[in-house]
């Protein structure tokens, strides 16, 4: 019926979609090694470890980036331990346990519309829900009620204002939805024969979610949590409407700690007219990306250590 | 054996599992109940439903203890649905019910109080393709008894080994309990998935075409397991090979559009079937 395919027509589709994609593969490769080069050309010569060690100073000689590095580790770590619970058990509960009825069809929508809101939405609501509490309990931290001592790790005050509890349970909204997800995603593709398999042993459903589909999608939610994870590390806007402070002269002690975050000293030291300021951006910049690797790189350790068994 | 089905009774609006039906149980005589009695599974008038589709139409039928019954029929007649039903595994389908009666040693199967964790221990399954876990050899085959009951490393070891040696693949992987149950080949791990069936202690094995991913050196390996397991377990067995139902199974049921067409002892269905569709199939003219 149709006219046969020469082959030299179809070889040469061939050679254009290979080069097409080595173009865009370049491309993408190019950006980043500008970006790289760029920012070490800039930062490295400032990059010390009187830097990192170093408090929030305006002389760009004597600033350094505890307060904001500490800050980070703090928020983000707070984000993930709340974050990757909820969101892997609310993944478990809609693909493995509810009835699909119009209820968890809406829950379903409304998690994937979340996905999409702007960050700073998020910061509002933080703001409202963490840092004031809907004013339940006054406008004004002095009259907010607190629990132990306020030099004991276990410090705690009710509104949390603006601490680093405040901005991970910030964070942990952000990033909710994708970690719900994709760990949505990671149970689908664990093949419905496995599971058939655990109940035809006689497994109740709470045994086959532990015992065989988690560990068959572990490394698909590893993955998602590492992308999180890297998301909620360059956030900045939610922070900043939380009260994203800059001039922090200590590392956080407890949860209600104030604190400083890079992404925001980064913006505030790139946006000063002084050359000095951007060359100390650069430099944070850096360690930015290299707390971003050691957060990816924890990920993938458990991923690998939680897979041995399948090699 | 029944030659002709009965003509279902209409299902109920929202009967999910309904058996309204009060009627004394067929047990009354006394031997049925009894576990070396001669039957393990007895059905009367048992209809099953996808949503508004009828799967199942009027089946009686009774599968003998520690013997083969195989179930054969073109596709799409019901056998696997009906297999399903007796591990209820068509729980797992929202939109599935049944009516009728079906009992195992005289408990009734359908019963909403039923604890199909405990009857899926004691009707084991063995799906059409492998599907071993993720995991290592030895952890396929301990995954089942851990699930009921906690076990000493040394009982443990026990009852895998008992388990492996009981579905004949114990010599090939005994030097590597520990690597992964995915290397094996396909028929060593049905093999492994029948040692895994077995290791919680079953007294029905439910086969569900477990030889149509495999090649025929494999299948031949499964088929003489199969016989071997007669004499301890009730084994029920799907198959699509004629062949197969003849070679290995003592009673064969033919099922042809939802209905329970001819049963009995194979090898009068295969050389004198009285229906006429029976013979039609098991001599290859359809199906």
């Amino acid at each position: 019926m149709s006219a046969p395919r020469s082959a030299a027509s179809r070889l040469l589709a061939n050679r254009v979609f290979l080069v097409t994609c080595l173009v865009a593969t370049n491309v993408a490769m190019l950006v980043l090694a500008v970006l790289l080069i760029s920012i070490f050309w800039q930062g490295w010569d400032t990059l010390s470890w009187k830097f990192i060690t170093s408090f929030a100073s305006r002389k760009p000689t004597d600033a350094g980036i505890m307060a904001p590095l500490m800050g980070s580790v703090w928020v983000c770590s707070i984000c993930g331990l709340v974050a990757l619970p909820l969101g892997v058990g609310t993944a478990v509960f809609l693909e493995e346990f509810a009835k699909k009825t119009r209820f968890t069809r809406v829950v379903q929508t409304n998690i994937m519309n979340l996905a999409g809101v702007p960050s700073i939405v998020y910061g509002i609501l933080g703001l409202t829900a963490f840092a004031r509490m809907f004013g339940a309990f006054g406008t004004n931290v002095e009259e907010a009620i607190t629990l132990g001592n306020e030099d004991s790790l276990l410090f705690l005050r009710l509104p949390f204002g603006s601490s680093v509890l405040a901005g991970g349970l910030t964070l942990m909204l952000v990033i909710l939805p994708v970690v719900i997800i994709s760990t949505q995603e990671a149970l689908r593709a664990v093949p419905g024969s496995l599971r058939a398999g655990a109940f035809a042993l006689g497994a109740t459903r709470w045994q086959t979610v532990w015992g065989i589909t988690l560990p068959a999608a572990i490394p698909g939610i590893m993955t998602g949590a590492i992308l999180s994870m890297s998301r909620a590390i360059g956030e900045s806007a939610p922070l900043l409407v939380l009260g994203g402070l800059l001039l922090v002269f200590n590392t956080p002690e407890n949860l209600m700690s104030d604190f400083a975050i890079l992404p925001l000293q980064i913006y505030n030291w790139a946006g000063r007219p002084q050359d000095a300021f951007h060359e100390i951006a650069a430099s944070a910049i850096i360690v930015q990306l290299a707390v971003l690797l050691l957060f990816n790189g924890i990920a993938v350790f458990i991923r690998q250590k939680l897979q041995k068994p399948l090699q | 054996m029944q030659t002709e089905s009965t003509s279902p009774t209409p299902p109920s609006a929202h009967g999910h599992h309904a058996k309204p039906l009060a009627a004394p149980h067929v047990h009354a005589s006394g031997a049925a109940s009894h576990p070396d009695a001669g039957t393990a599974v007895t059905v009367r008038a048992f209809s099953s439903w996808y949503g508004s589709f009828q799967a199942l139409k009027g089946l009686d039928l009774d599968i003998p203890s520690r013997q083969v019954t195989a179930f054969i029929g073109p596709s799409g007649c019901g056998k696997s649905t009906f297999l399903r039903w007796i591990n209820r595994m068509n729980d797992t389908i929202p939109s599935a019910r049944a009516e009728g009666t079906l009992d195992l040693h005289g408990e009734d199967l359908l019963a909403r109080s039923l604890d199909v964790v405990d009857l899926r221990r004691r009707v084991g399954m063995v799906f059409q393709k492998p599907n071993p876990f993720p995991k290592s050899i030895y952890d396929n085959v301990a995954f089942g008894p851990r699930l009921h009951k906690h076990y000493t490393r040394a009982e443990l070891d026990e009852l895998v080994e008992q388990s492996l040696r009981s579905a004949s693949i114990w010599n090939e992987v005994k030097d590597r309990l520990h690597s992964s149950a995915l290397g094996l080949s396909g028929g060593q791990q049905q093999r492994l998935c029948i040692a895994r069936a077995i290791a919680v202690g079953p007294e029905v094995l439910l086969m569900d075409e477990p030889c149509s991913a495999l090649d025929p050196k494999s299948t031949l390996a499964i088929e003489e397991l199969i016989e071997g397991l007669a004499d301890r377990y009730t084994i029920v067995i799907v198959t699509h090979n004629m062949q197969q139902a003849a070679r290995v199974s003592d009673q064969t049921a033919f099922f042809f559009e939802g209905r329970l067409i001819e049963s009995g002892n194979t090898e009068s269905i295969f050389t004198k079937p009285k229906n006429k569709q029976t013979e039609d199939y098991v001599t290859g003219r359809f199906g």
